[in-house]
């Protein structure tokens, strides 16, 4: 081949390269090895990372049960190997799957449209108030503490450089919902866009209706995030929002210690061109057939450039796969099934582990899902040691985020906890009293 | 040869094969159809209309209802329309098309990692964390950079990262600055994401030869400009051997200079962006490091930084304890915050891991230049027969125009959609923008000579078509489930999503 | 096409047709075959302000955004509501398919465009013909 190029060796190809650019030894990197060798290294790593442990964690990230068809099926070389669907005649299974996924999602969150998805519910939020301010023309935010504590982090990220002013919302402190009265004092006719997440933070289910009516008063649009996707299978979905950021990650995506997930976008109709990321589209080619292909393109980076509505580009399009196989294997009975049964592990729980002597159930009047907080005399850290000695992984404590709450834990109890988790569980807290006594 | 109705040739690479049709999911939807089944509930059931009141979901959202096979059926029908690596080769430009090891998906799915929370204490976390920690340095070694981050989610999210980080440190002297200057020849998510920042983009023309005109960077560089986004090499395939220069007269102005690091698969192990002169640059872990592209993703987007940006890295960094364990340090004061939720997307870096522990230093350097010595042969065996815009050597892609072409009113789009009945998928059509009509080629290391000779027969067999037939081209392709389809009336009507028939 | 005598046209091919102090304004036929089959047009609202030479909105293709020049200074009086269910109107007539009409602030601004023949002899030396 170099004869061919006419090239003496190798090194003249790389001549173009300036001497003093050139790396001239060896990258310092571990040795070739074998596919055994690279197996053995990671199943090291996994097993440093102890399984076997029952978790009630949850706080965005969420374990469900991921039928076998899901791997089976995008570890298809087809699905897996396959580039961005830019060339529409070849790609024709990946478009047809996304129309399918963009129909799901509409259908689940009572929104008009949907998109192909973004990197997850975090940026999937900020994205969400910034297509909120294109629409608008306005420049504010106010958002809910009961958003989750690292998403606001991201939309601050996103907001610095935008002068986007954010203004924060406190909760009723008996409720854990946000507070009405201060958020109707904290809109104004500069809000382009206000944020709450619900199920919330707390696992609470926000009064949408209500908040809705408050921010659409001002001309300000309602975005609503959703973390735990599966909700939507007995919670009432936002249909008074104008945009929804939802992070599918409970449908079907393993958890991997915090990605890959599953961003989407979904709005009403009306807002459609200024919805960032891909859109595939319903047509027809030459001969009448129905087909599908990337649409409305002219509102991406590869077209508007410094216009664009986003910068995305590369999206999670084989997560939002597995999604939509999910979707199909729990089907319309199966999803709600699947959110009765979470409902009913949390309230078994949140009523074993509220029960024990030094805990209380915070917010207990209001409507959650899957997610409770527990407040306890002790202090966390000393029970949740107590917990992993029994291979329990306990809530997550939320002083770090809520000061306030700096004796409460968050946990989650998902259709993978079983009774005899949660009963432990509840043992070790009453435990936990009796040797403070 | 095969003589085939839609053409003289193809190649003997494609004959037809009835693939089956299938509708959407909604329209094969029967109700009492179902793919799953519960374990019974080992804890009392509840009544979720009394538990949620008004909360509650009266409408079930309309999913369709499949059995099991009814759903394998589906997916796998709908994998047989995609053309995928797995099947033939990608061409396309400055997307590094390689071969997706299989042994990243096995790693990548062991339980320990797979079903790892995000909080789970950190006690339970070392697995993983040295995971990160060992691909963290592998990068560093890789790009000749001091310190990294793993946060962003793909290529542009990395670029977003990179440039907050230019504006933290430019505040942190002061001044914040208000331009930055991108090549006419960078990909559209560079203008995309200095506009996102708050930086008004200053665009900078390309030289005779496709690479950056000093003269004129140095007139346009002042104390205003925050940074130059560069891709190296460029977007034409041509190393910047300027590179040196063009840093000084970045940094003699207090600039930064930020690499897309899109086209690594040209340099890795060769030559390390932090030797010669870049400050930030981030990394696309889904095309130099094999990650699977899935359809259109989940990618990652690392970014590595001299030392000086190290303060700013996105929170958590990764730090190491006295007795060798690892925890993550949130209490960073000067970091420009968080980039998303968690970590980043594990799930790619055991992949990427997995690929640089396959290859070693000798495999990484090995790559690279097959990857140039590939590009390089399809160069010289496509001189002439398609007009080369550049004489400047091309590194791990090539750049041709359409110009020869043109005449007969044939278009790069046209002889794009006619290699697909040769069995490829099209080159990168368009891009960059300072060719006119280009057609961009990075066939990577993973092609055999025998595949880059198909490839190169069938580019001068259709080339002869253009000659003889144009119309065979201007209407390709020919042999597909679908033709081309009616993106015009997907525009102005758009049909984003089933619905019921009324 | 012929371009009507009676148009005035810009350099960034958008043309306009005084009628007392009302202008019509629209895109020409080079320029609609610039681009391609139309398949939006990004319009402002009635009442809003337009200047002389800065954008009042855009047009897209499948691949392209062009933005649209104002001749003249004014205020948005009217604007084209069929465009929005058939931008392939200004496909099929580009000098009749209006986009907006505009309460023109000095009708004078008219006599710095472009007419006719200077427009077609433009259009030449752009496309080399």
């Amino acid at each position: 081949m170099l004869a061919e190029i006419g090239a003496a060796s190798i090194d003249d190809l790389f001549a173009v390269i300036p001497a003093g650019n050139r790396l001239d030894r060896d990258l310092a990197v571990p040795r070739a090895h074998a596919e055994s060798e690279i197996i053995d290294y990671f199943r090291s790593a996994g097993r440093k990372n102890a399984t076997g442990y029952a978790s009630f964690l949850g706080a965005g990230a969420y374990r469900h049960y991921r039928p076998v068809i899901i791997d089976s099926l995008v570890q298809r070389g087809e699905f897996l190997t396959s580039y961005t669907p830019y060339q529409a005649e070849i790609t024709q299974g990946t478009l047809q799957a996304i129309f399918e996924f963009q129909t799901m999602i509409a259908e689940l969150t009572g929104m008009d449209v949907a998109n192909a998805s973004m990197y997850d519910g975090s940026t999937g939020a900020a994205e969400a108030v910034r297509m909120a301010m294109r629409v608008t023309g306005r420049e504010k935010a106010v958002v809910a503490a009961t958003v989750h504590p690292e998403y606001r982090e991201v939309m601050a990220t996103y907001a610095r450089h935008q002068e986007l002013p954010s203004t924060l919302v406190g909760y009723d402190p008996k409720t854990g919902r946000v507070d009405l009265a201060a958020l109707e004092a904290a809109i104004t006719q500069e809000t382009a866009a206000v944020l709450v997440q619900s199920p919330n933070f707390f696992g609470v289910v926000e009064d949408i209706p209500a908040i809705a009516a408050i921010a659409h008063a001002k001309g300000a649009l309602l975005v609503v995030s959703i973390a735990e996707a599966v909700s939507l299978g007995v919670v009432r979905p936002p249909v008074e929002a104008d945009i929804v950021s939802l992070e599918a990650q409970s449908f079907g995506v393993a958890l991997s210690y915090g990605g890959p997930f599953c961003g989407v976008i979904a709005a009403k109709e009306q807002f459609l061109r200024q919805m960032p990321g891909r859109l595939v589209g319903q047509t027809v080619d030459g001969n009448g057939n129905r087909g599908f292909v990337l649409t409305l393109s002219t509102r991406e980076q590869h077209i508007r450039r410094e216009k664009a509505t986003s910068n995305i580009c590369t999206n999670q399009a084989l997560v939002a796969l597995m999604a939509t196989i999910f979707l199909s294997v729990y089907g319309k009975e199966g999803i709600r099934e699947l959110a009765e049964h979470n409902l009913a592990k949390a309230d078994y729980a949140a009523k074993a582990l509220g029960a024990q002597p030094g805990a209380r159930l915070l917010f207990a009047g209001s409507p959650r899902f899957n997610e409770f907080v527990l407040q306890s005399e002790e202090a966390p850290a000393a029970w949740s040691q107590r917990l992993l000695d029994k291979k329990i992984v306990g809530g997550i404590g939320l002083a770090r985020w809520y000061p306030e709450l700096d004796n409460s834990t968050l946990w989650c109890a998902t259709e993978m906890v079983t009774r005899e988790q949660i009963d432990t569980a509840a043992k070790v807290l009453a435990a936990a009293a009796v040797e403070a006594l | 040869m095969t003589t085939n109705a839609t053409g003289p040739h193809t190649l003997g690479k494609v004959r037809p094969h009835p693939t089956q049709n299938e509708a959407l999911l909604f329209e094969k939807s029967s109700p009492g159809k179902r793919a799953y089944m519960l374990p019974p509930l080992d804890v009392p059931a509840v009544d979720a209309a009394a538990l949620l009141g008004p909360a509650h979901r009266k409408t079930p959202g309309q999913l369709p209802e499949l059995s099991e096979i009814e759903i394998i059926r589906h997916f796998t029908r709908l994998s047989t329309w995609n053309y995928a690596i797995d099947l033939g080769m990608y061409p396309l430009g400055s997307c590094t098309m390689k071969y997706n090891p299989r042994v990243n998906e096995l790693v990548a799915r062991i339980e320990g990692l797979a079903e790892a929370h995000p909080y789970r204490p950190d006690s339970l976390a070392q697995g993983i964390l040295e995971v990160i920690d060992l691909l963290q340095c592998c990068l560093l070694e890789i790009t000749g950079m001091d310190a990294i981050t793993l946060q962003p989610a793909a290529g542009a999210h990395g670029e977003f990262t990179g440039i907050l980080l230019v504006r933290a440190w430019h505040e942190s002297q002061g001044n914040p600055r208000r331009k930055i200057i991108i090549p006419d020849s960078a990909h559209g998510t560079n203008p995309a994401t200095a506009a996102i920042c708050g930086y008004t983009v200053e665009n900078l023309k390309s030289n005779a030869e496709g690479g950056i005109d000093l003269e004129a960077l140095a007139a346009q560089v002042d104390y205003e400009t925050a940074a130059l986004m560069l891709t190296n090499p460029s977007t034409i395939g041509v190393f910047e051997s300027q590179i040196a220069r063009i840093a000084e007269i970045l940094h003699a102005k207090g600039a930064l200079l930020y690499m897309d690091g899109a086209n690594m698969n040209a340099l890795v192990g060769k030559a390390r962006p932090g030797d010669f002169g870049v400050d930030v640059m981030h990394l696309n872990l889904h095309k130099t490091f094999s990650t699977p592209h899935g359809g259109g993703g989940p990618g990652s987007g690392p970014v590595a930084c001299k030392a000086f940006l190290e303060p700013f890295l996105p929170i958590p960094v990764l730090v190491q304890n006295e007795n060798g364990t690892k925890h993550w340090k949130y209490d960073r004061p000067q970091s420009v915050g968080r980039v998303r939720a968690f970590y980043g997307n594990v799930g790619m870096f055991i992949r990427a891991l997995a690929y640089i522990l396959a290859n070693g230093p000798d495999g990484l350097r090995q790559t690279t230049e097959d990857a140039v010595l590939n590009a390089n042969y399809i160069r010289k065996k496509l001189d002439g027969v398609y007009e080369l815009p550049y004489k400047t050597a091309s590194m791990h892609e090539v750049v041709f125009s359409d110009k020869l072409q043109a005449a007969k009113g044939v278009k790069t789009g046209d002889i794009a959609k006619r290699l697909i009945d040769y069995g490829f998928h099209p080159y990168t059509v368009s891009f960059p923008m300072i060719v006119h009509g280009a057609l961009m080629i990075e066939p990577t290391e993973s092609e055999s000579l025998e595949e880059l000779d198909l490839f190169i027969s069938a580019m001068r067999s259709i080339a002869k078509e253009v000659e003889e037939t144009p119309e065979l081209v201007k209407t390709a392709p020919h042999s597909t489930r679908v033709s081309r389809l009616d993106e015009v009336q997907a525009a102005r009507k758009p049909i984003l999503r089933w619905r019921p028939v009324e | 096409m012929a371009y009507p005598a009676n148009y005035r046209y810009t350099r960034e091919h958008e043309w306009i047709e005084l009628s007392g102090s009302i202008g019509t304004i629209g895109i020409t036929d080079y320029a609609q075959n610039s681009l391609g089959d139309i398949v939006y047009v990004d319009v402002p609202k009635v009442g809003d302000p337009v200047t002389a030479n800065a954008t009042f909105g855009s047009v897209e293709s499948v691949k392209a955004v062009s933005d649209l020049f104002s001749p003249v200074t004014g205020t948005v009086t009217a604007v084209n509501e069929e465009l929005k269910s058939a931008p392939d109107k200004i496909n099929e007539d580009p000098h009749g398919a209006w986009i907006i009409k505009v309460e023109v602030a000095d009708p004078s601004q008219l006599d710095a465009l472009l007419d006719s023949a200077a427009y077609e002899a433009f259009v030449s030396e752009e496309t080399g013909s």
